[in-house]
């Protein structure tokens, strides 16, 4: 029996009355593809990640990866789960059915990716580059390109990476220095170093495609002289199965705070043939265009993290016997004390909430992507947009600081590793970093998505907000509405004075993190609140949870964010060095 | 070769269970899902079947409220239809009356050549239903069956018996019951999960099955008490001085096991 429950009644929640997944199917692409079996399909894919990849969490921490003569071994198990992965055909789920897809949309896939990802992070991480690889070739790929390697990545065949980050072009990918050199028969030469990239190797499939950013002769300095190459771990004979090995080796492995069984490779690339995908020096645009799916899947990373991570502090809490409560002879489980209880209650309120804006997120991608109407997709496009650097910066840190509570829960046996509390906030640590840091979306957020339509778009955002405000004060919900209004107030006030600052923008970055905080809070905050409004017809215990959880969120944590407006609106120079 | 494979649905192992006090009985009231023990079942109906090369995998359950998420989970993995028997008046059925339900269910179907249960319920452990339901059915019955193969007309398996196991044959028609861990169950894949719900599940009363419904009044069984599990005891701590292993044979030999 998994020790890990898959939170389906959640998540079909907040997809059913927040994110309203079923309007969907009043597009085109999903009118077919079957979401009238949502729940069954969430409690299968929950089944499928409890049963089988939460096992694996533990013995992958343990035995982490290992590179031994040229080529990654996986931990016991991972490679096995992978096939039954590929063959219940959940990795197909959100593709193109032309392609063996099963055409699911993205916020549906991510939902089964929550609890992927929270049975085992270290696991998840290798269908998840593999799903960015496939929307970069969906979208730009030619039909040569689409139909070589398509059919392989798209059932899990075979699996891809991402190879962007060089020592000296971390944040900054326009350092990348890695080359290209273009061949007679049209394909290039790939040479120079990659780091860190995740299931560089490995061996749970007969063949790897890393997509690698390089510069071809010429190109011109940063991010507009970026090409993007397809490079197989092995070249296609003339049948198209994997043939000769190309010259793409793992040559290390990074140790590392979490995640030990997702290998961290250093990738060399000396002559390796590759592909161009698209045109040169487009690299970065192809890169943009699947950045949102890419990063909303780490904001995933962290709701589903939190999600483990509480599981267990709330198991522990109604085992472990320590003190008295009430008056009470014997001692009580730690439950019992208010301080445990609010540490739990921290926990599920912002997992919660960080689950809705994920999803709020999600859908926006879908309509944006698939609305027919072109208004209308443009419209989702810009609450994607805006969204996706807080579901993606706000949900990892919240998922680091549940995972912390959730070590505090535990006292002394948190902080060992034996109960697996320390293991869920190693392996969080990592998602506020990678795809892209938290710093650098806070950042994305304040200077490239408050300007949209000159503020009009977050705009648009605020006054939905407000709705829920008036809607909940109607409701009879006081509290909870004056709490949404004042910080709506709170974030309205920030936004005006970074417009205003735009021109000295060290005074806008400088408020950067601070604002998106305030700004995950408030988004948090009104989803918390529609959640209140949207629990007729549901279960009555849900309900009541429910209720519980957004009220805590929104009358005790979210009035916390509005002392963050100091800080958002300092400017630079307190932070310059005495 | 046509299969029919008994299912329960119950409710979530997982999840906190509890006793309705009136009739000490476990609440079957919320979600129900498949029983594990009933996923060996149908995996192996679906391999015999795979084998034979063609029929199919048909299900039987009775369960309260018109449940169907254990069956579509059966029917994910592969199952083609199913007999649901809901109805209130069946509440508190004993062990006889739910195989005189499922037999009928399963002569709703016809054509059986095997009908194939769990050797008991992971909720109920009363472990009398695939006997019962055989003599019903007028079956050979064969239990504990950990490998089975069909030859012909003739089942031929290996029936699990305290210190090995028994090789069987009888003559097709019949009922085995399987034991956990027989066969590996699939998981439903993305598509059938698709699939099931145009599956078809035929949902009918106990007077449509003509069986009368003899609820608690005239159940052959009854619930006597409910007492708690006794709390598990704290363990035992041994310090190895290179002397661990004896420890741990001595406390095996107490126990019997070696
Ligand atoms: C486990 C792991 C897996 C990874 N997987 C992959 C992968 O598969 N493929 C891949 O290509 N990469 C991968 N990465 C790389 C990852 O994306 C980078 O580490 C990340 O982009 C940060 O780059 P950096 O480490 O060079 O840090 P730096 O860019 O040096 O950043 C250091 C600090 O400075 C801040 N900073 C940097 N620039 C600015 C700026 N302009 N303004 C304000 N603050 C700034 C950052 O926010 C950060 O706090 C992975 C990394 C790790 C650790």
């Amino acid at each position: 029996m998994s020790d890990f429950v898959p939170p389906v009644a959640d998540l079909s929640f907040v997809l059913r009355r927040l994110a309203g997944v079923e309007s969907l199917t009043g597009l085109a692409d999903f009118a077919d593809v079957g979401l009238e079996s949502l729940a069954d399909l969430l409690s299968e894919a929950g089944r499928f990640a409890a049963e089988v990849v939460a096992p694996l969490n533990r013995v992958g921490d343990r035995e982490g990866s290992r590179l031994v003569d040229g080529g990654v071994v996986t931990p016991t198990g991972f490679a096995k789960a992978w096939q039954q992965y590929v063959a219940a055909g959940w990795a197909a789920a959100p593709f193109e059915p032309q392609y063996g897809g099963g055409g699911m949309p993205w916020v549906v896939a991510m939902s089964i990716y929550e609890m992927v990802s929270g049975a085992s992070t270290a696991w998840a991480l290798c269908p998840m580059l593999t799903q960015g690889a496939i929307h970069l070739l969906t979208a730009h790929g030619d039909e040569t390109q689409q139909s070589t390697w398509l059919p392989k990545l798209v059932p899990g065949e075979w699996t891809a990476t991402m190879n962007l980050t060089e020592p000296q072009a971390g944040s900054d990918v326009g350092a990348v220095t890695t080359r290209a050199v273009p061949q007679a028969d049209g394909s290039y030469r790939i040479s120079g170093q990659k780091i860190f990239i995740t299931y560089g190797d490995h061996d749970m499939t007969d063949n790897i495609v890393h997509l690698v950013l390089a510069r071809t002769p010429g190109a011109p300095a940063g991010t507009r002289g970026i090409s993007c190459f397809i490079v197989p771990k092995f070249v296609l004979d003339a049948q198209g199965r994997p043939g000769p090995r190309n010259a793409a080796w793992c040559i290390s492995l990074e140790h590392k705070l979490g995640i030990h069984a997702s290998p961290t490779c250093v990738m060399e690339f000396d002559e390796a043939e590759g592909y161009l995908i698209g045109e040169e020096h487009a690299g970065m645009r192809y890169m943009f265009t699947m950045m949102n799916a890419a990063r909303l899947g780490v904001g995933v990373e962290g709701v589903g993290l939190g999600e483990r991570a509480l599981q267990q502090a709330e198991q522990f809490a109604a085992e472990r016997r320590q003190g008295r409560a009430g008056g009470s002879a014997e001692p009580v489980a730690i439950v019992e004390h208010p301080d445990v209880r609010r540490m739990l209650l921290t926990m599920r309120a912002l997992t919660e909430a960080a689950r809705a804006i994920c999803a709020m997120t999600g859908v926006a991608i879908d309509q944006a992507h698939h609305d027919p109407d072109p208004a209308q997709a443009r419209r989702a496009q810009a609450r994607a947009d805006l969204l996706t650097p807080i579901a993606k910066a706000w949900s990892t840190d919240m998922g680091n600081e549940v995972a912390h509570l959730g070590i505090q829960v535990h006292g002394g046996y948190g902080f060992i590793e034996e109960t697996g509390a320390a293991q869920h906030a190693r392996d969080a640590r990592i998602t506020t970093i990678y795809e892209g840091t938290n710093g650098i979306q806070a950042i994305d957020l304040v200077s490239r998505k408050l300007p949209m339509g000159d503020g009009a778009v977050a705009a648009e955002l605020y006054a939905e907000i407000e709705a829920t405000v008036e809607s909940l004060g109607a409701a009879g919900l006081a509290p909870e509405s004056a709490a949404l209004a004042g910080s709506l107030a709170t974030l309205r006030a920030a936004t005006a004075w970074l417009a205003e600052h735009r021109s000295t923008p060290d005074d806008v970055l400088a408020g950067a993190t601070p604002f998106l905080r305030l700004a995950g809070f408030t988004v948090g905050g009104w989803l918390m609140g529609r959640a209140l409004l949207a629990l007729d017809g549901e279960d009555e215990a849900f309900a009541a949870r429910k209720r519980w959880t957004a009220s805590f969120f929104l009358t005790q944590l979210v009035p916390q964010a509005d002392g963050l407006l100091p800080a958002i609106t300092a400017g630079a120079a307190p932070l310059a060095l005495p | 070769m046509n299969v029919i494979v008994c299912v329960k649905q119950i409710p979530d192992p997982a999840l906190p269970g509890a006793l309705d006090s009136s009739t000490n009985t476990l609440k079957r009231d919320g979600k129900l899902i498949l029983d594990e023990s009933d996923s060996y079942g149908v995996e192996m109906a679906l391999q015999l079947v795979d084998k034979a090369g063609g029929g199919e995998v048909s299900l039987v359950s009775m369960a309260p409220n018109g449940e169907v998420s254990g069956l579509r989970t059966a029917l994910a993995m592969g199952a083609a239809k199913a007999v649901l028997v809901s109805d209130p008046a069946l509440q508190g059925s004993d062990a006889l009356t739910t195989a005189r339900v499922l037999a009928a269910a399963v002569g709703r179907i016809g054509g059986a050549d095997l009908v194939i249960a769990a050797t008991e319920s992971s909720d109920g452990y009363t472990g009398t239903v695939p006997e019962q339901l055989a003599e019903v059915l007028g079956l050979p019955s064969v239990t504990f069956a950990k490998h089975v193969e069909i030859d012909g007309s003739t089942l031929k398996a290996s029936r699990q018996t305290e210190d090995g196991y028994d090789e069987v044959e009888c003559p097709l028609p019949a009922l085995i019951s399987v034991t956990a861990g027989v066969v590996e169950p699939r998981y439903p894949s993305f598509k059938g999960i698709m699939a099931a719900k145009s599956k078809p599940v035929d949902t009918v009363t106990a007077g449509d099955l003509g069986v009368d419904p003899v609820g608690w009044a005239g159940a052959g069984q009854q619930i006597s008490d409910v007492a708690k599990a006794p709390e598990r005891a704290a363990g035992e701590i041994v310090e190895d001085d290179g002397e661990g292993f004896a420890k741990i044979v001595s406390f095996l030999e107490n126990l019997k096991v070696i």
